[in-house]
Formats: C-alpha cells, structure tokens, sequence
C-alpha cells in the first residue's frame, strides 16, 4: 500500500514541478549551478570509468575469440556493440544513480531537515519547481555525457587493442566501422533521456519527502539509489523490448 | 492583526490544536508559550500555511486564509517573514545573497536598489560588513540576526519567529529579542514568537497566549503574568528557581 502511495506522490511530484515557475532570471542561475554540479562535474568519473572499462570489455572479448575462422576485427566490432548499446547508456547511468542520485537526494533533504524547504513555502515559493525542475534541465544535456562515455570506452577499447596485442589497429578500427546501424546511436539516446528524467525526478523525490534527521539523509540516499537503479534496469528492458524487437 | 477563530488540526486520530481562537495585535510582540508538546509548532505553521487545519478560520487584516485564491495565497505569504528555529538560511548562499534572496523573488527592483536594501538591512541587524561570509562561517547569534534580515527586507507585514532564541547564550538571547521589539514597532508589523523561553517572555512579551494540551489556557501580557491565579500558568512561568526568586522579590516590593 505505501508502494502505492508513493507511486502516486512521485507523479503529483511531477504535476508539482511544472507549476508556478520561478523567475527566470532566478532559474537561469539555478540551471547554471545545476549543470556545474551535475553534469561537467561528472565529467571526470564518467571518462575514467568508460575509458578503463573499454579497455576491459576488448580485453575480455579477445581473449574470448581463439577461433582463427572469427576475423580479427570483431574485437572492435563487440565493444562498439557492447558500449553503444548498454554500457553507455544504461551502465553508466546506473553509475549517475550513485553519483549524482545521491548528491541530489542528500542536498534536497538536508535543506528538508534544515527547514530551507520549509522557508521557500512560506514566501511563497513553489519549492519543487526551484529545486527539482533546474535539475531536470540540467540533466537534458545527459546524452553529453553519454556521448563522451561512448567515445572514450572506444578509444580504451584500442588502446588495450593495440598496446595489448590482440589486434591491430586497422582491425579494430574495420570492426568500429563495419555493420553499422544509426538506429543503434538513436536508441541509445533515447533510453539516456528516460534514463535522465529518473535520475532527475527519483533521487529529488526521495530527499525532498523524506522525514527525520541527519541519519534519515543518508538512508534515504541509499534508498533513492536502489530505486534508480531499479527504475533503470526496468525501464532499459521495456524500451528495448520496444525499440529492438 | 491576524485573528483566529476556533482552529482545529488533527493528525490522524490525534487533535493537537482543539479550537483556538485569540487575536495577534499589529505593532506588537505576541507570544505564543507552553510546554514541549503543548501544539505551539504546529499553531505557527498552520498561521504560516504550512499544515491545513480542519475547521475554523485564520484571517490576516481582514482577509480569510482558507477562502483565498492560490494567487492570493501567494500574494499573502509575499508579505510574510519567518525566523526558523535553526535559522534555515540557504547554505549555498552567502549571507548578502540570503537577505536578498526575497527581493530577486518578488520585487522588481534593480541590481542597484537591491544591494542598497540589503545593506540597510544588514546595517540594521548590526551585520555591517557580514556581506560576504557563508552562513557557515557565521555564530548562532550571527544567523539568527540573518534570518531577520531576510525576514524584514521586503518590508513583511507579518513576522513569525519560530524559538528565536534556542541554542543562544543569554546575552545574545536578549539582543535578539530587543531586535526583534524594535522591528516591529519600528515597521509596525504583527509579529507572532513562539517560545518558551521565560527571559523573552518577560522582557517582549506584550501579549501572551498560553497553550496546553491544544487548548488556549491563558492570555495576558508581561505585565500580569506575574499576577494571574492559573495554576497552570504559575507552574510553567515558576518552574525555574529563578523566576520563583523573581516572584518572591516582585510581590515584597508591591506588599
């Protein structure tokens, strides 16, 4: 029943944000700090991870092919699959859950606990649409990040490729280039835009409703992570279903 | 003047406010005390809008909080200032960016004029100078005197403090609490404290309501607090040895 209730406060929350807008001028700086915050200040997590783990991803794929029939450069051809179409979007994304889920949820619900929220009510303030809808514009520009994603798990990809011996560089290359389908790239960002509404929305709910102190923040951050992550994984499998079949 | 009339609030099975009805004077420091539990809070936040209530009426000069429209709702709060119990200041914030955080809201005023009132405003909570701290950084007493700033900038027609002087030393306790009196008879604001701090109560309490148990058990002023026969109120304003010397000495010297 509280699974419900929750369900149905989460899609008010949504009506919520949309309504009375706060000045743009004011916005404006919100969406700003937002975007710093979110997005260019993940930048850094995002690139070494993907980096590394297209590294990984060739190694594994490599090392997995001892057929000498396979031609070498479906090596480069399963890491641009296996990048563009799941690590980037949805892997990745579940990474942001921790990252920056946990960063909107424990801000919002520490000014929740310090009364900040309780303070932009009572000057008349739709404190939903000043806290939570800059985050949902930020996190817009989301495919950014998933592009550079894409492009450095690719280029660790050849790096291990190459320094390790497993192909050479002209194969990897031929296997990014060969068969290949728009419609994948489109997929892809279509899922990082649902993926980027969760992130925004899910963790904003769980800070901004929660109730309690100092301890509450942090297990409502943990909450909201697993709820993303959830929310994703579900929603990744939908729209593939959808998008693929 | 805000006026109140029969309020009622519940919490599921609970009633925390039992049909409270009183009137909060314009110019004048009106406290509202009582034991922990006794439904203060929640009478501050259902005045504030913050808790609907399930019967009666909460008018501000005339006009009836319930029957407004959301525009109105909005208009109304614009003209209301709040101190927070732990302040509430945005920590993202510097204090200069606080105080002038409700004129970018809903003022039209330019980048010129707003730097001007808060630099008046600061000025006139002794904060000269603070501009560019973060709250942070800032003592209790300084974030204290920083939320009324905020509260006051856009000239606020009601001011409502929630136990403004909680987690502050006596001293700084009292400089608020004249700060606040002045304020308000300065600008001629309704300004309604919640507290239980016997000190403010003695020295700005110009009208006291006593709560109990979300029942109005007492109203009366600084001035015959001292003289009244509840037995309620007696408990609650004695319960210090302090005030019980006070007492003692306030009623040889009228003996």
């Amino acid at each position: 029943m509280q699974y419900l209730h929750n369900i149905g406060a989460y899609f008010l929350m949504i009506v919520e944000m949309f309504r009375k807008p706060t000045k743009w001028a004011v916005m404006k700086q919100l969406i700003l700090k937002d975007v710093d915050d979110l997005i260019i200040g993940s930048l850094g997590i995002v690139s070494f991870i993907s980096f590394f783990v297209g590294g990984v991803v060739t190694i594994q794929t490599a090392l997995n092919i001892d057929n000498p029939l396979i031609p070498k450069y479906l090596v480069g051809f399963a890491t641009r699959q296996s990048i563009l179409l799941e690590f980037a979007p949805t892997f990745m994304s579940i990474i942001m859950a921790g990252k920056v889920g946990s960063f909107i949820t424990s801000s919002i619900g520490t000014m929740r606990v310090t009364e900040q929220i309780d303070a932009l009510e009572v000057m008349g303030i739709n404190s939903l649409n000043y806290l939570v809808f800059p985050k949902f514009i930020a996190l817009l520009l989301y495919p950014f990040v998933i592009s550079i994603s894409m492009f450095l798990g690719m280029l660790g990809g050849m790096a291990a490729c190459v320094y390790g011996g497993f192909s050479t560089l002209e194969d990897y290359i031929v296997g990014l280039q060969i068969d290949f389908d728009t419609f994948h790239v489109i997929y892809a960002f279509i899922k990082t835009f649902v993926f980027a509404f969760a992130l925004a929305t899910i963790p904003s709910f769980h800070g901004y409703y929660m109730k309690g102190g100092a301890l509450e923040v942090g297990k409502a951050s943990t909450t909201s992570f697993v709820w993303t992550s959830v929310v994703i994984i579900v929603l990744n499998y939908f729209l593939t279903q959808m998008l693929l079949s | 003047m805000i006026e109140v009339n029969n309020l009622h609030k519940s919490f599921g099975d609970a009633e925390i406010l039992k049909g409270i009805s009183t009137t909060f004077d314009k110019g004048k420091t009106n406290l509202i005390i009582g034991q922990s539990g006794s439904g203060k809070t929640v009478f501050l936040k259902c005045l504030l809008g913050l808790f609907n209530y399930e019967e009666g009426t909460i008018s501000y000069d005339g006009k009836i909080f319930s029957q407004l429209s959301e525009d109105e709702k909005r208009n109304l709060r614009s003209e209301i200032g709040m101190v927070f119990q732990g302040s509430a200041l945005f920590d993202s914030m510097t204090i200069a960016e606080n105080v002038k955080f409700p004129l970018q809201m809903f003022t039209k005023q330019s980048k010129s004029e707003m730097d001007d009132r808060v630099d008046f405003v600061l000025k006139r909570v002794n904060l000269d100078g603070a501009h560019n701290k973060m709250p942070s950084e800032a003592s209790g007493g300084m974030q204290k005197r920083v939320a009324i700033a905020r509260a006051i900038v856009n000239n606020p027609k009601y001011l409502f403090c929630d136990e403004p002087n909680s987690g502050l030393d006596p001293k700084t306790a009292i400089v608020i609490d004249n700060l606040i009196q002045e304020i308000t008879q300065e600008y001629q604001i309704t300004t309604v404290i919640n507290s239980h701090d016997m000190n403010s109560v003695m020295e700005i309490g110009e009208k006291i309501v006593f709560l109990k148990n979300g029942l109005k058990e007492w109203e009366g002023s600084k001035h015959n607090i001292f003289k009244t026969d509840n037995a309620t109120v007696t408990d609650f304003v004695y319960s210090s040895n302090l005030f019980k010397k006070v007492r003692r000495m306030y009623n040889e010297e009228n003996e």
